[in-house]
Formats: C-alpha cells, sequence, structure tokens
C-alpha cells in the first residue's frame, strides 16, 4: 500500500504579504456541512453538542478551532470538530474537509483589497465581526466572514486555489501601488 | 439592477441566475392533457410590462426566488422565496 501524503489546496504556502496586507492559508480542520431536515429544530442539539451557537443567516458564531458558519440556505458549515453524532438525527451531515480552500486575508487595508474583488459593501460598520456572506470573490462562488477588526476568512472550491490567490495577490499589489 | 434576497439581503444582479417565467411553479398534473402540457412547456406571455420570473440566488444562499420584475424599466416590485410561494 503506497503512503500517501496529503497537501492542503495551497500546497502549504508561507503567507504573501504585498503593501500592508497578508493573505495566509489556513487549516480549519474538519469541515462537515449541516443540513436540517425539513422542520428540524436542531439549534439546542448543536449548542449542547458544540458549545456554540447555531448561527443565524449570514452570521458566523465559535471562534478559532471550531466555527460554526452560515453557509447558504438551510445549511450551516462547522469547521474544527468533528460533527456530534446526535446532530445526524435532525440534518443531513457531509464531509466537506478536503473541498475548500480557506485563506486568511488580513491588515488595515483588506477592506479595500475586498472591494476590487466581492460586490458586497464589507465596511467595519455594515459588515461586522462574525457577519459572513455567501457570494462571489472574483468570478468564483465564496464564503467571506469577518473574523476580526482586520481580518477576513475566504473560502472558495479547492479546486480554484491558484486562481483565489492570484486574484488576492492582483487586488492587495493594486491597493497597494495607490499609496 | 439589484434584487433584494429574502435571506440575503440586496445583491447584485451578477450572483444571481436567471431561469424564466415563474409559469413554471405552476406545473400541471400528469393528466392535466396535452394542451396544459403544451401550454406549461412552450408558450409564454410577452408583456412589455410586469413579470413574474424565477431567480436563482446562484452565487449567494442558494435558495430559489419568485421576483416580479417591470420588464421595460427594471423595477423589481417584488422578490419572494419561491418555497414560500408553493407552500
Amino acid at each position: 500500500m503506497a503512503d500517501l501524503i496529503a497537501k492542503t489546496p495551497l500546497d502549504g504556502i508561507a503567507p504573501v504579504t504585498i503593501g500592508t496586507c497578508t493573505v495566509a492559508e489556513v487549516g480549519l480542520g474538519t469541515l462537515t456541512s449541516i443540513a436540517p431536515y425539513a422542520g428540524a429544530k436542531i439549534a439546542d442539539t448543536f449548542k449542547t453538542a458544540h458549545g456554540i451557537a447555531w448561527p443565524a443567516p449570514n452570521r458566523a458564531t465559535g471562534k478559532e478551532g471550531a466555527r460554526a458558519i452560515w453557509f447558504g440556505r438551510d445549511m450551516v458549515l462547522l469547521a474544527g470538530p468533528e460533527p456530534d453524532k446526535a446532530l445526524a438525527k435532525h440534518a443531513a451531515l457531509t464531509d466537506q474537509s478536503d473541498a475548500w480552500t480557506a485563506v486568511t486575508l488580513f491588515g488595515p487595508e483588506a477592506e479595500a483589497v475586498l472591494a476590487r474583488l466581492i460586490p458586497l459593501d464589507l465596511s467595519a460598520g455594515t459588515f461586522k465581526r462574525g457577519h459572513t456572506a455567501r457570494t462571489q470573490i472574483q468570478h468564483m462562488s465564496g464564503s467571506v466572514t469577518r473574523i476580526g477588526a482586520d481580518m477576513f476568512l475566504l473560502m472558495v472550491f479547492r479546486s480554484m486555489a491558484g486562481t483565489l490567490l492570484h486574484d488576492l495577490e492582483r487586488a492587495m499589489a493594486s491597493v497597494a501601488a495607490r499609496r | 439592477m439589484r434584487l433584494r434576497c429574502p435571506i440575503c439581503g440586496a445583491r447584485d444582479r451578477r450572483e444571481f441566475y436567471y431561469q424564466g417565467s415563474a409559469v413554471m411553479l405552476d406545473r400541471p398534473g400528469p393528466d392535466a392533457g396535452e394542451v396544459a402540457w403544451d401550454d406549461y412547456l412552450h408558450l409564454r406571455e410577452n408583456p412589455a410590462g410586469d413579470l413574474e420570473e424565477l431567480w436563482s440566488h446562484d452565487a449567494g444562499c442558494g435558495a430559489w426566488l419568485k421576483v416580479t420584475r417591470n420588464v421595460s424599466t427594471h423595477e423589481i416590485k417584488s422578490v419572494e422565496l419561491a418555497r414560500e410561494v408553493k407552500r
């Protein structure tokens, strides 16, 4: 039996800094999409099992190591821990661990960088810490979450890792060039 | 043009995929007969005014939306979840 070596979507590249912003690949741990069955009341079970609140639409809960990110109509992504078995009674659980590229973008001009890529108002007044959105990142369907004052978590499909990095580098360079 | 998704809020048109007339929500029964099925599959109104349409919030939450849009002015009159309309 061959000994397979797991690679992250961006193959563990070192963080890239251009201007004032840095993009870094992050390992979120186990990713599980949780899609509650019609009429299921999962919020209490989820809170008891994982100690973090079930997020409302466009919101994310938890912190580094265990996040619950709203991920679409009737879907939440649990990032970090293995899903508790009690959830399976209320929802369809699907392992997505190898399906997504996750990076953080941080720096004082992170909003300006993302303004070049995402058709949403991500300013601190409207898109606060704990807010999330399913939207487009350049031409890719993705997920964007504010996880800090000047830090965003970005996710796209794994196959688009290189394109995401390319687009972020271009946008960071474009912002840096105008300083 | 922006559509106000009931789940995500106001979003740019590029996040949505256009399906066509909302007549697709009213599928005839299997025994409705050839005329009803022909009408359902092929015949569409072509008004120069308000039209009920289906849009998918493809790059967003993934919900199907029933949108009432004035096709002359692009004014959006209403946006509802197709799931709620069918309930």
